[in-house]
């Protein structure tokens, strides 16, 4: 049990040092969207209650598990979506069309 | 076969938990971003994909039932959201991660042969309950303190800091309430069995922490916040994960966990404040405190009409847009990105200058500038931008305030001393649109307004800016 633990909070340590340097790296104009992705996968909490949910239950755990899923299935779906509706809104400036453009100050 | 079954989905599990890095990393320019967003989500359908085949699963209907039902709410809403409205959103998500963290942390606790988190004779681990004690606080937590963000963030209830007298010393008392429950939980016989009160005790003593220490920031503190609780649902997350002993949820929580981090700490520091004196709260109501410099509202101020400021706009070679929170409220932001279009015909060279607080969330501006079409090569963050003020004809601060001050780099007395701030002083002109001379959030004068080469534009940031339009034809 013990050694389990150990090698789970290895895994953990290591992540939070991926996310440090991953994060850092993210551009500020994209801020939102890192929250509102951040979000939707920190709803992977999902496969919790899909496991819970598997075996019959005693009905208040098995209700709590189907709640728990339809919360998190709102953060996945919208999560996702409201991401995707940002983020295909950033676009880049048009190529200008006369050589002159980008003047100098 | 079942060994198959768990080394397939603890495989899968891997998959999913790289995509999502390469989700969070693709983000790190606009146009990778995309692609990173679909890479989240085939990580989200390959870990629930590889859950729901597992052979002891059998209540797909119910399953089906309760994602339709939640997946269809969220399509709604992610669809029909403005976007001035997302730091709301995002609030609201993140109080639903920590609530189902709470409910899957019940779940184990009332079910734990489920999870397998039980010895032979069906008690829970010790390990185990600390565990899911924590995943459920911490979820807790996430939850109430979000829906207080929420409430704040829509006007539900007032931005204003609500005080309570001692509330450090409650929040105190509670928390160290809350790590002994836990502690009594770990070594409890009849919690070991999945009976007694304590885990309730605890769940509901979190509940009422994160409430009390949310309802004391400030509206405009948000931005602090609503990472923060960011982090807490990346930190819900992993506790659960610990408890389920799922590598997925703990490498997709520690990620979440130091992203809110980070973010928490990005905004701190634009705001020269500590960690701390945010959570402390007090500050940032909508309600300002006693103005320091008052005595500055005696001096002469110019004032324009929105056709000087199509005047001075059209004459002018670079002109630099400082848009903040106020242009959000007024939903200005698709009136500026077409005043930027009609100064371009007239050959000004447009860009935009974000800084990090501006706004309720971070990113907050980036977005909003997004949505009125102004393409992402014309906005710049502060420290790419700062040193172009100089040689600026006009800086146009459009529902800016206290990020332009310049007493945040001079007066040591000021709340906001030592803050960056956005030097559009050094601009040639300052227009300023604002509704009122009245003090930023953090209850400081802007000294900015009494400067000879300011211009205040007095008005609603959209109207004002339609009104500068027609001024430019």
């Amino acid at each position: 049990m013990e050694s389990i633990f150990i090698q789970q909070l290895s895994i953990f340590v290591l992540a939070i040092f991926i996310g440090y340097f991953v994060v850092w790296s993210v551009t500020p104009a994209l801020h939102t969207p890192l929250m509102s992705v951040t979000n939707a996968i920190s709803s992977v909490i999902i496969v919790g209650a899909l496991i819970a949910a598997g075996p019959e239950l005693g009905s208040l755990s098995k209700t709590l598990v189907l709640v728990a899923i339809a919360l998190a299935g709102v953060n996945i779906f919208g999560g996702f979506a409201v991401t995707q509706r940002m983020l295909s809104m950033y676009r880049k400036k048009p190529a200008p069309k006369d050589p002159k453009a980008g003047r100098a100050e | 076969m079942n060994d198959f079954f768990v080394n397939a989905t603890a495989l899968a599990y891997l998959v999913a938990a790289v995509l999502f890095i390469l989700a969070l990393r693709g983000l790190s320019s606009p146009e990778s971003s995309r692609q990173g967003n679909f890479m989240g989500m085939l990580g989200m359908l390959i870990a629930v994909v590889a859950t729901v085949l597992s052979p002891d699963l059998i209540s797909y209907l119910e399953i089906g039932i309760a994602l339709a039902v939640g997946g269809g709410i969220g399509l709604v809403i992610a669809r029909r959201i403005p976007m001035t409205a997302m730091p709301q959103l995002v609030a609201a998500f993140h109080s639903l991660v920590g609530l189902a963290a709470v409910l899957v942390a019940a779940a184990a606790f009332l079910e734990p042969m489920n999870f397998g988190i039980t010895d032979a004779a069906g008690n829970i681990f010790a390990v185990s309950r600390v565990e899911m004690a924590l995943g459920a606080a911490i979820g807790a937590i996430t939850f109430s303190g979000s829906v207080i963000a929420w409430a704040k963030l829509q006007g539900t209830m007032s931005g204003t800091p609500i005080i309570l007298p001692l509330r450090h010393l409650i929040n105190l008392v509670l928390g160290l309430g809350i790590l002994g429950l836990i502690g009594v939980f770990a070594i409890s016989e009849v919690a070991a069995t999945g009976g007694g009160d304590l885990f309730w005790y605890i769940i509901a003593a979190s509940f009422t922490i994160g409430f009390l220490l949310i309802i004391p920031i400030g509206g405009a503190d948000m931005p602090v916040v609503i990472s923060m609780l960011n982090s807490y649902s990346g930190w819900a997350a992993a506790g659960i994960g610990f408890t389920l002993q799922n590598s997925a949820l703990i490498v997709t929580g520690a990620l979440v966990g130091s992203s809110g981090a980070i973010l928490s700490y990005i905004m701190c520091k634009a705001m020269n404040r500590s960690f701390f004196s945010v959570i402390a709260g007090g500050f940032g109501g909508d309600a300002a405190g006693p103005a320091t410099g008052a005595g500055a509202s005696d001096k002469p101020v110019k004032q324009g009409s929105a056709d000087d400021a199509a005047f001075i706009l059209k004459n002018a070679g670079k002109v630099i847009i400082v848009p903040g929170y106020g242009m959000a409220v007024a939903q200005a932001q698709h009136a500026v990105r077409e005043m930027a279009d009609m100064l371009k015909k007239h050959g000004v060279d447009v860009s935009y200058a974000i800084h990090p607080v501006a706004g309720r969330m971070p990113g907050h501006m980036n977005v909003l500038l997004a949505e009125a079409n102004v393409p992402y090569d014309e906005v710049f963050e502060l420290e790419d931008i700062n040193n172009q003020f100089p040689t600026a004809d006009v800086a146009f601060v459009v529902g800016a305030n206290d990020v332009t001050n310049p007493a945040a780099k001079t007066d040591t007395a000021s709340p906001i001393y030592g803050m960056p701030i956005l030097d559009v002083e050094k601009a040639q002109t300052v227009l300023f649109v604002k509704r009122s001379l009245s003090p930023g959030y953090a209850g400081v004068a802007n000294e900015l307004f009494f400067r000879d080469n300011t211009m205040m534009l007095f008005g609603d940031a959209k109207k004002m800016t339609e009104g500068i339009i027609k001024g430019l034809d």
